[in-house]
């Protein structure tokens, strides 16, 4: 643990777990709200957005970048509610028409434009490059408080971090209205909350998590955090504070305990090399998931014995 | 156009036609199939199955690796999908019944960490002697390049037996669709009516890896089952519709694909599919946006005429110019907005049913039949002309001021 950790491996597992975090603290509502595939439909659309900026700007600065994913997700989620408002389609096909058809635009606009000098294609988008987010410059832990070493640090960093906290502050800030929404609709309009107004609000932090998220960490580990540390959660208790804090947990340790294995994994088992760090907490989620189906305390359906069938 | 003529007729080289009857053969298989998934409510299992196949592709190219083989061929590399694809349709199900978490969580779950776990696998195979040249990547968004006559002769066959599946299976697979519990009732087993859908889709999955990828093969199922949708009300007519907008958009896709480089036949062949999903959704009838929206219109200048013939019986002034124009467009009134004959005799007879209905109302307390009023109904279609008599006499003739 001296300095070659702090140099290859402190920056990203922490830019995961900020990641980690951004993504799965709104993945808990959406999970009450039968939303979840909406990350992964935005995760979807951020590569035709990406490609657009990249068409229209001719760099791969973040910037732009940003821009066009963030774009591109309005994009997706107005044409979503379009087609099932004006077609009267049940959303989830609504969803999978909208994200399938800008994704295979993405990839057309990709192959057809000259992109083979930058690094941009879809095997990025997809796994992000975490492993590549190095801090050259520390030599030691005594970097945290060197200035100059600071100032180097790679960029996705700070960046990760401040959208993770916005998204904590705004988790506490609206934790009433987001909480009532997501349980009872027809109360919380009963007693005149702006239903509608916290729903798009909900989509569009989801909106801006993945985007973030997106370009540090690739698309895998984005839905993958919406989705897998809520969920585990979900089956541990009954409490919503209690979930939010537990999906937390999960996605920290999925974060750092994926990267450690992808790192050093092969390592251990005495082969050579290393494998993809985004596939890797994809997978230690699912694996915290599955304990949580087969143990967790209120894995259960209300009215049921836990691990009862349904009636 | 030369090109894309010559390809669309199967002029355009061997290769390019096997791709092109394969892919239609593929999109009739997908639409068809996809079809009752979308009116079960389940389109996006299909995405949890297609991103679960991605470990099976990697774990059989290394377990085909360590027997000896190349590991690069076709019907292996299926065959492992397929069998990680079932895993994870059977993981999703399960979570589905033995835990709280809805159908939702558990197909984004399921397709995160299986996708995730196929990258890892990728991961490993690109640091294999034999893996550099192993192409895995190409199942993600498909790739025809180099698609042998055993490779077309897998999509056709593979796809021809889906739709022989689909058609012994229609009966039961519409009835779980619409009432999975008028069909338990029934007798039928909806748990193995499920899974046999999900079969269905998850070989239409399998068979379109190559040709479309895992990414996209979902569009080939939803697509156009929503499209046909609109075109009709009757679950097999949609099936059937589903299968051929799939034939067109495969067909079609892969003749543009191959009449100018660098457009990769997957993402096309969405994208038709997306366009003529874009066509239905504006101009199908009776569904479509322009015909509701002609609908709306249409229903728009009664109500309007109506109301001005209302006024025009009561003598009251009319403001609306929307309402105007209309009177004045159907001769109902003269441009300075006096009544003409006609609209004299039509707003009398309007005033006259307006007072039949009231009637109607007071004998009949029958809430069918004076449920019916709307204003626009002609009371003609609701009642017989002798009960129209018999309110009639209710209102009797004109009564002389001052009484007789």
């Amino acid at each position: 643990m001296g300095a070659e950790f702090v140099q290859f491996s402190l920056t990203p597992i922490l830019i995961g777990i900020f990641a980690a975090i951004a993504c799965a603290l709104p993945g808990n509502f959406l999970i009450l709200r039968r939303q979840a595939l909406i990350g992964d439909a935005i995760s979807h659309v951020v590569l035709p957005g990406i490609v657009v900026a990249f068409l229209v700007t001719g760099t791969t600065a973040t910037g732009p970048m940003l821009l066009g994913a963030a774009g591109a997700a309005l994009v997706a989620v107005v044409l979503i509610e379009t087609v099932r408002r004006l077609g009267k389609i049940e959303p989830g096909a609504a969803m999978g028409v909208v994200f399938t058809a800008l994704f295979a635009g993405g990839v057309l606009l990709l192959e057809q434009s000259d992109t083979s000098s930058v690094h941009l294609d879809v095997e990025h988008a997809l796994m992000g490059n975490l492993e590549q987010l190095i801090w050259l410059r520390a030599d030691g832990w005594g970097s945290l408080v060197d200035p100059v070493a600071l100032a180097a640090l790679p960029p996705e960093l700070p960046r990760m971090a401040i959208v993770a906290v916005i998204i904590m502050v705004l988790t506490v800030l609206f934790w009433r209205p987001l909480k009532l929404t997501s349980f009872d609709e027809g109360f919380a309009r009963a007693i005149g909350l702006p239903v509608n107004v916290i729903a798009l609000g909900l989509v569009a932090t989801a909106a801006a998590a993945a985007v973030a998220a997106f370009d540090a960490v690739g698309s895998i580990i984005v839905i993958a955090m919406f989705i897998c540390p809520p969920a585990a959660a979900r089956l541990m208790t009954n409490r919503l504070s209690m979930q939010v804090a537990w999906s937390i947990a999960f996605a920290v340790l999925s974060a750092v305990l994926g990267y450690v294995l992808a790192g050093y994994g092969p390592i251990w088992l005495g082969a050579a090399g290393s494998v993809s760090a985004a596939g890797m907490v994809a997978a230690i989620s699912g694996v915290i998931l599955l304990l949580a189906c087969l143990f967790g305390p209120a894995r259960g359906r209300v009215g049921v014995a836990a691990g009862g069938e349904a009636p | 156009m030369g090109p894309f003529l010559e390809a669309l007729t199967f002029q355009a080289g061997y290769n390019a036609a096997l791709v092109a009857i394969g892919a239609a053969l593929l999109g009739f298989a997908a639409g068809a199939g996809g079809s009752f998934l979308f009116l079960r409510k389940r389109a996006l299992v299909s995405d949890a199955v297609a991103h679960a196949t991605l470990p099976g592709v990697g774990i059989a190219f290394i377990v085909m690796v360590a027997l000896g083989g190349d590991g690069r061929s076709l019907w292996g590399l299926l065959i492992g999908s397929a069998v990680s694809a079932w895993i994870g349709l059977l993981a999703v199900e399960w979570m589905v019944r033995r835990t709280r978490l809805s159908e939702d969580a558990a197909i984004g779950a399921i397709l995160s960490v299986f996708f995730g776990l196929g990258i890892v696998l990728l991961t490993i195979i690109q640091g294999m002697s034999r893996g550099r040249q192993a192409g895995l990547e190409d199942f993600l968004l498909g790739s025809t390049a180099g698609m042998l006559f055993q490779d077309a002769m897998l999509i056709a066959g593979g796809g021809a037996l889906v739709v022989a599946a689909i058609w012994l299976l229609r009966r039961p697979m519409t009835l779980v669709a619409f009432d999975p519990a008028f069909a338990a009732a029934r007798g039928v087993n909806v748990r193995r009516v499920d899974l046999a859908m999900m079969g269905l889709v998850l070989a239409v999955t399998v068979i379109g890896l190559k040709l479309v990828g895992l990414i996209l093969i979902v569009a080939l199922l939803i697509i156009p089952p929503v499209t046909a949708r609109f075109w009709s009300q009757r679950a097999e007519t949609v099936v059937w519709t589903a299968g051929c907008i799939g034939a067109v958009s495969g067909w079609v896709g892969a003749a543009l694909s191959a009449s100018a480089p660098a457009l990769p036949t997957g993402p096309i062949i969405v994208l038709v599919a997306a366009g003529l999903f874009a066509l239905s959704l504006l101009f199908a009838p009776v569904r479509g946006v322009a015909a509701s929206l002609m609908a709306r219109r249409a229903f728009q200048r009664r109500v309007h005429r109506r109301q001005g013939l209302l006024a025009l019986s009561r003598a009251e002034p009319i403001h609306d110019p929307l309402t105007l124009r209309i009177l004045r467009r159907e001769d109902l009134i003269r441009p300075d907005g006096v009544a003409t004959d006609t609209g004299r005799a039509a707003a009398a007879k309007v005033a006259r049913d307006e007072r039949r209905w009231s009637i109607a109302r007071q004998l009949h307390h029958d809430t069918a039949l004076t449920g019916r009023y709307d204003g626009l109904t002609p009371i003609e279609q609701v009642f017989t002309p002798d009960e129209i008599t018999h309110f009639d006499a209710a209102i009797g003739g004109p009564n002389l001021a001052g009484g007789t």
